[in-house]
C-alpha cells in the first residue's frame, strides 16, 4: 500500500557508538523527509529507546530504515531487529516501569507514545521485532539557519 | 617432492642456521634500510644491535619450524619493539601498506646473502632455502601488521579517553557555584566522567549549586534522563544542589511523552536562569540590565 520511497538501509546495532550513529542516520533521513522539529526529536528518542533495547536485551542487531511515500505524505519505517531472548510477556514489557534490568522501564512504552505506530514482533527464544511508522505532519519542517 | 609452498623441516633448519652465522652482516645491511635507520637515532650501532634482535628472533622461528605462524613464540621477544618501530613510521606519517612494504624491503639484502652461500645458487635446494626466506619475512611483514593495528586502535582508545575529559569541563561560574555544559553524546562512560568530574569540583570548589546545562545534547532518552538523576542525586549527597538547564521545547515535549518524571529536580530554561535562581537563593540580587530604550538616570 505505501510505496518505499527509496531502498531500505540497514544499519548494524551492536555497540554505544553505533546507537549514536543510528541516531544520527535517523533524524537525518527524517529531515531530508520533511518531519518538523519536534516529531524528529520524538522519532529519534524512540529510535535511541528501541535500539538501546535491541543492543542491550536482544544483544545486538540491526536496523532497517524504509523512506515511505503515500500520496504527498512522506514517512519514515524503522525495524529494529534482534535473534535475542524475545519478549515472554508483552503486556509487562510495555507497562510503564517494568524493567528486567535496572533501567526505568520507560524505553518500550514511552517509545510508543512518541511514534504513530509501534508493532512488537516477538517470539519467544528467537528473537524480537520492534516496528514504527511515522508520517510526517503537514506542516514543513522549519529551516534551520534563519529565524 | 615436497609442493612448492611446503617447507620442509630441514630447510627450515638450515635457513635458522644461516641466520645466525651470517646474523652480523645481515644487521649491518639492515641497519641502513629506513625502517631501522630513522627509528633508532642515537647511533648506528643502535640500530644494528635492533636488527640483529629481529635477525634473532628469525633465527629462532625458523629453527622452531613454524615459519608460517605468527604467533610462533620465536616473535615474542621483538613485538615490542616492531609495534615502536611501526608506530614511528606510523607518526611520521607513513601509511600500514608502506610501512609493511619496508618490511618486505628487508627481504632482497637477506637474500643476497644466502644466494652467495650455495655454490650453484640455480640448484633446487638453494631454491627451496631462498623459498623458506621468503615466507618467513613474509610472516614478519604479517606480525608488523598487526602491531600496526593494535596501536592503531590503542590509539583511538587513548585518543576517546582524551575527548572525555576535553568534553567535560566544570566551570566555577561564582562562589559556591560550578556548571557543566554537556555537549554531544552522554553514553554511559561519558555521563560517568561527568559525575566523576562534577563531584570532584564541588567538593575542590567547595560548591553548593551545580548547574548541567544540556544545551548540547541532542538526544534526552530514558538513558540519558536516568544518569542525569543519578548525578543530581550523587550531588545531593554531597551537600550541593542541582539545576538543569538548557532543556529546549521539543526536548521538553519528548520527556514528557516519553513518561519521565523530573519533578524533583529543579530546572530552568537557560544557563543565565539557572545562575541567577542559584545566587538568588544565597541572597544575591540580580537585578537585570536596563533594556534597550530604557530611560537613562
Ligand atoms: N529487544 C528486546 N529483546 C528482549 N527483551 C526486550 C527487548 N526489548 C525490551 N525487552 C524487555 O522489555 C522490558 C521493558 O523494556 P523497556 O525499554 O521499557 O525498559 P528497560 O530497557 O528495561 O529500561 P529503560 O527505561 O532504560 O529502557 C525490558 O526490561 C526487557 O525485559
Ligand atoms: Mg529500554
Amino acid at each position: 500500500m505505501h510505496a518505499p520511497l527509496a531502498p531500505t538501509t540497514h544499519l548494524p546495532i551492536g555497540s554505544d557508538a553505533d546507537l549514536a550513529w543510528v541516531r544520527q542516520q535517523v533524524r537525518k533521513t527524517a529531515t531530508d523527509l520533511g518531519f518538523g522539529l519536534i516529531q524528529q526529536t520524538k522519532l529519534v528518542t524512540a529510535t535511541s529507546e528501541l535500539a538501546r533495547n535491541t543492543l542491550v536485551h536482544g544483544g545486538g542487531g540491526h536496523v532497517e530504515v524504509t523512506p515511505l511515500r503515500a500520496g504527498h505524505v512522506c514517512g519514515l519505517r524503522l525495524s529494529f531487529v534482534d535473534a535475542g531472548p524475545g519478549i515472554r510477556d508483552l503486556d509487562l514489557a510495555m507497562t510503564d516501569g517494568y524493567t528486567s534490568g535496572g533501567g526505568l522501564g520507560l524505553g518500550l512504552s514511552g517509545a510508543k507514545r512518541l511514534v504513530q505506530e509501534l508493532i512488537v514482533d516477538s517470539c519467544p527464544g528467537r528473537g524480537t521485532t520492534v516496528t514504527v511508522t511515522d508520517w510526517a505532519s503537514g506542516l514543513p519542517a522549519p529551516r534551520t539557519g534563519t529565524r | 617432492m615436497a609442493e612448492q609452498h611446503d617447507v620442509t623441516p630441514e630447510v627450515a633448519q638450515e635457513l635458522g642456521g644461516f641466520l645466525e652465522q651470517r646474523r652480523e652482516q645481515i644487521a649491518q645491511r639492515w641497519a641502513d634500510a629506513a625502517l631501522f635507520r630513522t627509528v633508532f637515532t642515537v647511533s648506528r650501532d643502535e640500530a644494528v644491535e635492533a636488527c640483529k634482535a629481529v635477525v634473532d628472533a628469525l633465527a629462532d622461528v625458523a629453527c622452531s619450524g613454524r615459519l608460517e605462524d605468527i604467533h610462533a613464540p620465536g616473535f615474542d621477544t621483538v613485538r615490542e619493539q616492531l609495534s615502536r618501530m611501526a608506530a614511528t613510521r606510523a607518526q611520521a606519517g607513513f601509511s600500514p601498506s608502506q610501512v609493511a612494504g619496508e618490511v618486505a624491503g628487508l627481504r632482497q639484502p637477506a637474500a643476497a646473502l644466502l644466494q652467495a652461500e650455495f655454490d650453484d645458487p640455480r640448484a633446487e635446494h638453494a631454491h627451496a632455502c631462498a623459498l623458506a626466506l621468503t615466507v618467513l619475512l613474509g610472516t614478519l611483514r604479517l606480525v608488523v601488521m598487526e602491531t600496526t593495528v593494535n596501536s592503531g586502535e590503542a590509539l583511538i582508545a587513548r585518543q576517546r579517553e582524551q575527548l572525555l575529559e576535553v568534553a567535560t569541563p566544570v566551570i566555577k561560574l561564582w562562589e559556591n557555584i560550578v556548571a557543566v555544559p554537556l555537549i554531544g553524546t552522554l553514553d554511559s562512560a561519558r555521563s560517568q566522567v561527568v559525575m566523576e568530574s562534577l563531584l570532584e569540583a564541588i567538593v575542590h570548589e567547595r560548591a553548593r549549586y551545580a548547574i548541567l546545562d544540556i544545551t548540547g545534547v541532542p538526544t534526552v532518552d530514558s538513558l540519558v534522563a536516568q544518569h542525569l538523576m543519578k548525578t543530581v542525586a550523587a550531588a545531593r549527597l554531597m551537600g550541593a544542589h542541582c539545576i538543569v538547564s538548557g532543556i529546549r521545547p521539543a526536548i521538553a515535549q519528548t520527556i514528557v511523552h516519553l513518561g519521565i518524571d523530573l519533578g524533583t529536580i529543579t530546572t530552568r530554561a537557560g544557563l543565565a536562569d539557572a545562575l541567577a535562581y542559584a545566587l538568588g537563593q544565597q541572597g544575591i540580587v540580580v537585578s537585570p540590565s536596563p533594556a534597550a530604550g530604557a530611560i537613562p538616570r
